[in-house]
């Protein structure tokens, strides 16, 4: 039985196939205006991955802000729960999950069966979601991706004394401005960052194992510097691209409702 | 007896000249890089208006956060306590003092003496201060200036529903896409921006008369909104640049020290 997950974030699109609980094509992209656009892409790209065609899938769940807008699922199911459960696959030691998309936090935990029971979200404040790194790599000019590695090499990382993003974004003006290396900037910039989260994981008191999803779970001195904070070492999963977690999630709800209502009939 | 107050802000600085019951001279400027020379700029400015050098003044009070770097004052009081006597001073039954500068915004509750009951403020979110104003002025190209009578211009009614500036940002250039009036976002925005203020006030309670201050008073918009979700009279101080009221209140310190 093959069955795909979906997920529609505000910055990004995801879309996961699998079979047996073995990823067979997945693909990520840059969300639209329309939701079903966004779905419809992503989607596709898995579909030529894999190679297979759309009517292959037994089941398709949605997930993500736009979850309600996609045409081609079956059920929609929270991002809570597809990211809890991706992330139990990605690494069934889990117990804390940290997923920083682009525009909101969460952090999770579960229980050893993959059900989340208890979770805090932030999607009122760009602070600490990755609204933040983007405005920041924009301010420095340089690739988002390239602000992880800068922790490493910085020799003295300056500090972002405010949390609010607009407030931070002109004290990272002023360190330019004032010569300081851009190592050190983005050095700061990424322990601005994972402060913020060390807050929110702080509030739902996170026990091991913690991991990171999301995109900004690609960023090393993040994780880096978050680990150091909460005393933890927090684990980045290498089997799938973190990124992938909701989708992942969504396609292994989509194989136990298949299964469900197999059983039913 | 001449005396001056002087109000270092995070974007500008305020100064301002009495002789006895009268404002005799008052300046407004950018701030530089150090308060210490936004401070010096502002009082030569001031001076030079009224005809009259350094040496004349008996007495000056520093406020704003700048206050500690400016040499020339003899005493520094808080911003909250200027602000307070400042519009004491101008209108006796002020009972609450909402006053937005460019990177924060406080509400100040005064007793019938115009002391300070309560106050609270925000300066840790750019949300509700003018520096909100700001980046949507700059997103959408329109002056500053101009918002307050560009918003009034309106005709339908629409809402901002994030907060935080940096999504707000976002959700005005999607409005803009979407082939919404320019007229209409800017008057959700002032609205959105009286919200979020008027929720601060409220924290503390807000009684009448209430006054508003700040530079972002000049906006007509905001004010007229902040009456509105206040659903009570706002009032402007008068006779004078809603600007310059905690350097007003600086003076006024500067005049019982004397």
């Amino acid at each position: 039985m093959i069955t795909a997950g979906c997920d529609v974030g505000s910055l990004t699109s995801k879309a996961v196939l699998m079979k047996n609980k073995r990823i067979i094509g997945s693909y990520i992209t840059k969300s639209r205006v329309k939701p079903e656009v966004s779905a419809r892409e992503a989607m596709q790209g898995a579909l030529q991955q894999a190679g297979i065609s759309e009517d292959q899938i037994t089941c398709c769940v949605g997930t993500g802000y736009g979850r309600e807008k996609i045409p081609f699922v079956n059920v929609a199911v929270s991002e809570i729960a597809c990211h809890g459960k991706g992330a139990k696959w990605l690494m069934p030691s889990v117990r804390t999950i940290i997923d920083i998309g682009g525009q909101d936090c969460k952090a999770m935990k579960i229980d050893a069966s993959g059900k989340v029971i208890k979770f805090i979200t932030n999607d009122k404040c760009a602070s600490g979601t990755g609204r933040f790194l983007e405005v920041m790599a924009r301010v420095l000019g340089i690739n988002i991706e390239d602000l992880g590695r800068m922790s490493r090499k910085a020799k003295t990382p300056v500090i972002l004394a405010s949390t609010c993003t607009v407030w931070a974004q002109a004290d990272v003006i002023k360190y330019l401005n004032s010569g300081y290396a851009l190592e050190d900037i983005g050095a700061g910039i990424n322990t601005a960052m994972a402060n913020r989260i060390a807050i929110l994981a702080n509030t739902i008191k996170a026990e091991k194992d913690i991991s990171m999803t999301g995109g900004v779970a690609k960023n090393e001195g993040v994780v880096t510097t978050l680990s150091k904070t909460l005393g933890q070492k927090i684990k980045v999963a290498r089997k799938a691209d973190p990124q992938l977690a909701g989708a992942i999630g969504a396609a292994l709800f989509a194989e136990e409702h298949k299964t469900e209502q197999g059983g039913k009939q | 007896m001449i005396v001056a107050g002087c109000d270092v802000g995070s974007l500008t600085a305020k100064a301002v000249i009495m002789e006895e019951e009268n404002i005799i001279s008052q300046a407004v400027v950018l701030a530089k890089t150090r308060p210490s020379e936004s401070a010096g700029d502002v009082m030569e400015k001031a001076l030079k208006k009224a005809g009259l050098s350094r040496g004349d003044i008996r007495f000056a009070v520093g406020t704003g956060y700048g206050k500690d770097q400016v040499s020339f004052v003899q005493r520094v009081e808080s911003e909250i306590s200027c602000h307070a006597k400042g519009a004491w001073w101008n209108r006796p039954a002020v009972r609450t003092v909402i006053d937005i500068g460019g990177q924060d915004a406080k509400a100040i509750q005064l007793d019938d003496k115009g002391k300070v009951v309560r106050y609270i403020y925000n300066d840790k979110c750019a949300s509700g201060t003018g520096r909100f104003l700001e980046v949507m002025a700059e997103a959408m190209e329109v002056d500053l200036e101009k918002m307050g009578d560009i918003g009034k211009q309106a005709k339908e009614r629409i809402t901002i529903s994030n907060q935080c500036v940096i999504f707000a940002e976002t959700e005005v250039v999607s409005l803009i896409n979407e082939g919404k009036d320019v007229s209409a976002i800017i008057n959700a925005l002032h609205r959105a921006m009286a919200g979020r203020v008027v929720s601060l006030a409220r924290s503390i309670g807000v009684e009448t008369d209430v006054v508003m201050t700040g530079g972002v008073a000049k906006n007509s918009g905001v004010f007229d909104a902040l009456a509105d979700c206040l659903n009570l009279p706002v009032n402007h101080l008068d006779g004078i640049d809603p600007q310059i009221n905690g350097a007003v209140g600086a003076a006024l310190f500067a005049r019982e020290y004397a």
